[in-house]
């Protein structure tokens, strides 16, 4: 595969630079549509305070895709990704019109055989994490 | 209420095969605002070894349950009260476009935790020949009254 990233230029401490994603009420309906998860908390605000949330909430599956991102932007392959997992820890909120945004950064946890990399994520949205034990494992060039 | 400890262990049939298409993981990635040529562009792809477009670690979620399973009334889980708690996709290699993909879920497990009950599916997603792409690890979490 085509990772450009090499595994004898990272070593455990590795950062990988914080990136901001803007999440929109409109990312949330492309979201839904396109993974076929129609829960109305993602994008029907009267139902979603009706259940007690502050407001329409993202996916945790768009949060984890935003995670997603962020590895393979670094890695530069999709296809270097062998193993990827979260907990979800927080909610995002999406208000009207302004949105939110998931800031992700990561760094290079441990070096595997093979040229693998485990990178370890961390995922906010202002002072809340939103996901938790984020692991990606890659394959380096 | 509480799940059905019952289902622990069940196996449940695989699914018809999903076909993957170059359509759904360009809409996909858009869905996601991620404008990665790799999701779109069948000779990017190729220059980067891949037979055809390859999809987005996460895609698999599209079709990883495959089946109505889990709305089985005697395993007494309630939508309404259900939130995700913890995902995760172990890949033997990438999905790409023009895969023909079954899932199969198995009921890993159901356990309390404090007020809430957890479930943990494991899905093992297959090609046609039979070889294992990427295993699914699923926990929903039933959040207690």
């Amino acid at each position: 595969m085509a990772a450009t990233v090499k595994y004898d230029e990272v070593e455990v401490g590795t950062e990988i630079p914080a990136t901001s994603y803007d999440v929109k009420r409109l990312n949330l309906v492309m979201y839904a549509g396109a993974s076929g998860d129609f829960n109305p908390i993602h994008w029907d605000e009267h139902f979603a305070k009706s259940v007690g949330l502050p407001d329409v909430i993202a996916h945790g599956m768009f949060t984890m895709a935003q995670g997603g991102r962020f590895v393979t932007d670094w890695v530069g392959d999709p296809g270097a990704v062998l193993d990827y997992g979260v907990r979800f820890a927080g909610m995002v909120p999406v208000p009207h019109q302004a949105g939110n945004t998931i800031v992700i950064s990561g760094v290079v946890e441990e070096k595997l055989e093979d040229n693998k990399v485990v990178v370890g994520l961390t995922a906010k949205t202002g002072d809340q994490k939103v996901l938790s034990q984020a692991k990606a494992v890659v394959r380096l060039a | 209420m509480a799940l059905n400890t019952d289902f622990i262990g069940r196996t449940f049939p695989p699914s018809p095969p999903y076909e993957v298409s170059r359509v759904k993981i360009r809409e996909f990635a858009d869905a996601i605002g991620d404008g990665n040529p790799i999701y779109r562009d069948p000779e990017a792809a190729r220059a980067a070894g891949h037979p055809d477009v390859v999809a987005p670690p996460t895609f698999p979620i599209v079709f990883s349950l495959g089946g109505d399973y889990f709305a089985d009334p005697d395993l007494g889980l309630n939508y309404a009260m259900v939130v995700h708690g913890e995902q995760r996709f172990e890949y033997k290699r990438p999905v790409v476009a023009g895969d023909a993909l079954t899932a199969q879920a198995t009921i890993a497990d159901i356990r309390k935790a404090g007020r809430n009950e957890l479930l943990k599916i494991v899905t093992e997603i297959r090609d046609t020949a039979g070889e294992l792409v990427v295993t699914t690890y699923n926990t929903i979490v039933e959040r207690g009254a």
